[in-house]
């Protein structure tokens, strides 16, 4: 992004891994998520490829969205990911949509949908979960509360501590959870995301977490709005780390097996890069294609 | 029963046009159903979903909280997920309310995913003045909607092209408005039973004439009609073009009446300042400047919110009057 590569405006997941692990790990690529504007991880967990992925960031025609999207708008429709969201509070009303249709088709679909503790104070937030609790539908929200709604911290912008306080308010079970424990979110969401595919409804789960970056960009550390101890704190909490460490501790993996898969996956971004780099832009021609369906209607 | 008896003429108020065709689209298609505000239980508070909940049931008739979000975005996503959705915005005046799903996720979803996702959504919405609903029950604000690339908008004058505009729009796989007016809910015409399309991005001449064209949209196509009726008598003779489509716009028709009457005058119920009638204007004198005699004229709602008095409504809407005394000015007569 520094070298002028990736244009435009990014938003790093660094710090929240563990949400959109433990969350993914219950689900199917016929499951619906709605992500946010800090959406790469999510995709990644859903089985999202790297080169597709980086070539969209890169604004190429291999992209996920043949580079019309960009990282704000990265979807697949393959893996059930109906697309990050550049609107703060974009994704719940379209997750419900799609739980309505999952329950309308009589399918075993789940649809979730991942929002931070800011969005939680938009008006379309509370309207779908109102409406996925009235309907029952087969729906999860994620609440990733990363303490700061872009640069306001929490205290600032709501009164409550716990935003999974809200889902009594809609009649729906609300939990709140280590969102830096793996094992934690996955044994959450495994609840929430039962209780939704057999019919209950939905369940509000809030994941305590962090973003190590800035809002937006590359900067993490010497920023005015939180300081760099805080960072620092949570930093020492990370759930790559703890759960590498959990994994050694409990003999199920070694050091050694952990720095090969780091291996692997270096050699796999590096891949998807490098095919970022050599893929062609967009064409003109391209500019008009997909604002509207053109062919023989259904 | 043959074709042809089951096609004989009728007539049906612009009202239960609407019911039949979102009940034919419902038989039709398994996976279209109805969400909104008071459509089930309420039938519509205009009345056109009457007897469709006890027909089709609450899985496809389905009565939502008032939550405008949430009813878009409810179509948005099951629409991306194989469903056929018919939403319902009350009054049109409350797009307001979830114009981020409008403009934000519904228009630009398509686009923004590379072509990965069709939306095939109707929303079925009431604009217009006329009943003393005031300022915020009252306005016409397809202009707003025509303005963003995605979605197609459509103005039925009549109960006629009200049932064949929603069954296209129905059937087309791209967001679709269908403006409705509610002054004209008790307009009669001919609407034949069984399903045929209008189709959406064309207009119709529905009076020939030969020396004005006069281009109306929505509920002012009666009024151009009266208006023509008394341009008559002064020897001028319009030609009355029913726009029914503004996104996408029917140019062509404009600019062939345009090369035969060589005038042209454009009105609509919505504030005419900003008003769809400037990007008709525009593009017809880009396309047709050879052909014109005079300035286009404009007819539109003066700039202002739309009053609750009937002493201000009444001056406020456009009507063949104002048509009329604008023709005059462009004839200079």
């Amino acid at each position: 992004m520094e070298d002028g590569k990736i244009p435009g405006a990014l938003h790093l997941y660094v710090g929240q891994e563990a949400v959109a692990v433990g969350v993914m790990a219950h689900l199917s690529n016929a499951d619906q998520i709605t992500s946010t504007h800090r959406g790469h991880g999510h995709v990644i967990a859903k089985g999202g490829e790297f080169s597709p992925m980086f070539a969209e960031l890169y604004g190429k025609a291999t992209g996920y969205c043949k580079g019309k999207g960009g990282s704000m708008h990265i979807s697949n429709m393959a893996l059930g990911i109906l697309g990050a969201n550049g609107i703060v509070g974009g994704g719940p009303p379209i997750a419900m949509g799609a739980a309505f249709s999952n329950k309308f088709r009589k399918t075993k679909q789940v649809s979730v949908t991942f929002f931070g503790d800011g969005a939680s104070n938009e008006g379309s937030f509370h309207e779908a979960a109102n409406m996925a609790a009235l309907y029952q539908l087969p729906c999860v929200f994620v609440c990733e509360n990363n303490g700061f709604g872009e640069y306001t911290a929490q205290t600032n912008h709501q009164a409550v501590t716990d935003v999974a306080d809200r889902a009594a308010g809609y009649g729906m079970p609300g939990v709140v959870v280590d969102g830096m424990d793996v094992m934690a979110v996955y044994e959450a969401a495994e609840a929430a995301v039962e209780r939704a595919r057999s019919g209950q409804g939905p369940t509000l789960l809030e994941c305590k977490t962090y973003r190590y970056y800035d809002h937006v960009g590359v900067r993490g550390m010497g920023l005015t709005y939180r300081t760099d101890e805080e960072v620092e704190a949570w930093k020492a909490r990370d759930a790559i780390e703890s759960f590498e460490a959990l994994l050694i501790k409990q003999g199920v993996s070694t050091k050694k097996k952990i720095e090969n898969v780091y291996a692997r996956v270096n050699e796999e971004i590096l891949e998807g890069v490098a095919f970022a780099e050599s893929s062609p832009f967009p064409t003109e021609e391209d500019l008009l294609q997909d604002v509207y369906f053109v062919g023989a209607a259904s | 029963m043959s074709e042809a008896i089951k096609d004989q003429p009728r007539v049906l108020p612009y009202v239960s046009a609407i019911t039949e065709a979102v009940q034919q689209v419902l038989k039709e298609q398994d996976n279209a159903f109805v969400a909104g505000e008071d459509v089930g239980q309420a039938g519509s508070v205009f009345g056109y979903y009457q007897g469709l909940l006890a027909e089709f049931g609450d899985r496809r008739i389905v009565d939502t909280p008032i939550s405008e979000k949430g009813i878009i975005g409810l179509g948005v996503g099951a629409a991306a997920t194989g469903c056929r959705p018919i939403l319902d915005v009350m009054f049109m005046d409350f797009l307001g309310e979830c114009m981020d799903e409008v403009a934000n996720q519904m228009a630009k979803m398509r686009f923004m995913f590379g072509g990965g996702a069709t939306l095939p959504i109707t929303v079925l919405t009431m604009a217009g003045a006329g009943m003393n609903l005031a300022a915020q029950h009252s306005q016409s604000w397809e202009a707003w909607l025509a303005h963003l690339p995605g979605v197609k908008v459509v103005m039925p004058s009549n109960a006629y092209d009200a049932k064949g505009l929603i069954i296209a729009a129905a059937r087309d796989d791209n967001p679709v408005f269908v403006v409705l007016n509610k002054m004209s809910l008790a307009m009669p015409a001919e609407v034949p039973e069984h399903m045929y399309e209008v189709p959406i991005g064309t207009s119709a001449i529905v009076r020939p004439g030969t020396n004005f064209t006069i281009l109306a949209i929505g509920r002012m196509v009666h009024e151009a009609l009266a208006a023509a009726k008394t341009l008559e008598a002064l020897g001028v003779d319009c030609e009355v073009i029913d726009v029914r489509s503004i996104q996408p716009f029917d140019s062509a028709t404009a600019v062939t009446s345009i090369e035969k009457t060589h005038r042209a005058l454009i009105v609509h119920e919505a504030v005419r300042f900003g008003g769809f009638g400037g990007e008709i204007v525009a593009q017809l004198q880009e396309e047709a400047f050879d052909y014109l005699d005079a300035p286009i004229a404009r007819v539109g709602a003066p700039f202002s919110p739309v009053p609750y008095s009937p002493a201000l409504e009444k001056v406020y809407i456009p009507n063949a009057d104002n048509i009329v005394a604008e023709v005059k000015k462009v004839l200079g007569l």
